[in-house]
């Protein structure tokens, strides 16, 4: 029988679909790992956006992962029962994050200011004499930036409380 | 609890973001500059994936599947505030019903996230940060604007004029008012509003327009109790019309 750990690390493989070097375990969505049996697993999620449309594929990439890992049984649900916050990115996925180009975000302290977005640092240069652009980007949790010091356009990942 | 109560509050809620967001939708490909169009579309994602959080709730109550909800009512079934079904207009009306509905809802789900129905305050607590961006959007072009050049004030005023009736027909009352507030569901609509206008007041102030004076005031109300304007019945046509092409097919 598996322990939780291992089912842990197992998922540790499974990317965000929309960001491939991002774990979904380093986003911090999966928010409940429990052994059920002998070959029985059960997982919890949650969305990053109330509107994410990846959620139901990211339920079968769990599944998917788990049953070709070896369980038999796995059940995957999603639920707001502990609601996403950006700080619950984990270091690791802090760096994926800026290795795929998007700034990472900042910490909160359970408030997200305009300020907070001004002078996020660019993911290509590090310079911080950068512009907050649009609250809005390519997906929900992307916001616009751009970077006088470098002179480019970047994506930002949103600080969500 | 009154689940009837609880049913209408939630239909209203979700029907408002789930209409709101299709109107949000309409700017795709169309907003006047590629910022203002990515976020038109990004706002209409997050409200009809917020409506669909809220459908899934009412289906836990015992209604039907969110999308047999969202796709096969007829207009008559629906319980958004008019406010909401009116066409975008110019993108000065769209910008002001923005700014008066996205604080409205924001501080609904403020309130919410204390609500004594437990599966409804979770999904608030996680849905009033997300409207914390819209809101933000709102009050920057709000203030933008009617601080920009006579013609950018003078549309952004004409805007205000035009919406304010049907902006306070958000808060219409429901005959669960009193059950909802008793039960610690919900604080009320008069609560709510009251809050709205608190927060837009100062916003509003530094945009240099003004509300109008409150002796004109006079809410457009009906939508509540499913009565809507001729603009409704096309929306929900062109919104359902590719689910109702097979309402069984998988996707």
């Amino acid at each position: 029988m598996y322990t939780e750990q291992e089912i842990w690390q197992a998922l540790e493989v499974v990317k965000d679909p929309e960001i491939p070097t991002l774990s979904m375990v380093d986003m911090g969505i999966i928010t409940k790992v429990e052994v059920r049996g002998e070959s029985s697993v059960f997982i919890e999620m949650t969305p990053t956006f109330t509107g994410c449309p990846a959620i139901k594929m990211m339920e079968g990439m769990v599944a998917d992962r788990l049953k070709e890992f070896g369980i038999a049984q796995v059940e995957v649900v999603t639920t707001f029962d502990k609601p996403w916050d950006s700080n619950k990115l984990t270091e690791r996925g802090l760096m994926c994050l800026k290795k795929h180009g998007l700034a990472p975000p900042v910490k909160h302290t359970g408030e997200v200011t305009l300020e907070n977005m001004e002078h996020v640092a660019c993911p290509f240069c590090g310079s911080t004499n950068t512009e907050f652009k649009s609250p809005f980007g390519a997906t929900l949790c992307r916001s616009m930036h751009y970077c006088n010091n470098c002179l480019q356009a970047f994506e930002g990942f949103k600080a969500v409380v | 609890m009154n689940s009837i109560a609880l049913k209408e509050l939630l239909y209203k809620m979700a029907d408002d973001l789930l209409i709101i967001g299709h109107r949000n939708s309409e700017w795709t490909g169309l907003g006047p500059i590629l910022e203002e169009d990515i976020a038109f579309s990004s706002m209409a994602q997050d409200k009809i994936g917020q409506s669909q959080a809220l459908f899934q709730l009412l289906h836990e109550l015992g209604e039907q599947e969110p999308d047999t909800v969202a796709f096969t009512r007829n207009a008559n079934q629906f319980h958004n505030a008019q406010f909401l079904e009116l066409p975008n207009g110019d993108y000065d009306f769209s910008l002001m019903r923005h700014f008066l509905y996205d604080v409205a809802d924001q501080l609904r789900f403020e309130f919410l996230a204390n609500s004594s129905y437990e599966p409804l305050a979770k999904v608030a607590r996680k849905i009033k940060g997300e409207l914390k961006y819209h809101v933000f959007h709102a009050n920057t072009w709000v203030v933008k604007l009617g601080n920009g050049t006579e013609e950018s004030k003078a549309r952004m005023q004409t805007a205000l004029n035009e919406a304010w009736n049907y902006a306070l027909g958000m808060f219409e009352t429901s005959e669960f008012e009193n059950d909802l507030i008793a039960s610690g569901v919900f604080v009320g609509e008069e609560a709510l509003k009251k809050q709205w206008l608190d927060t837009i007041a100062p916003i509003i102030e530094k945009a240099s327009l003004q509300i109008p004076s409150s002796n004109t005031w006079a809410p457009v109300f009906g939508g509540r109790k499913c009565k809507h304007t001729e603009h409704l019945a096309p929306l929900v046509d062109e919104m359902s019309e590719v689910f109702r092409v097979d309402p069984s097919a998988e996707w």
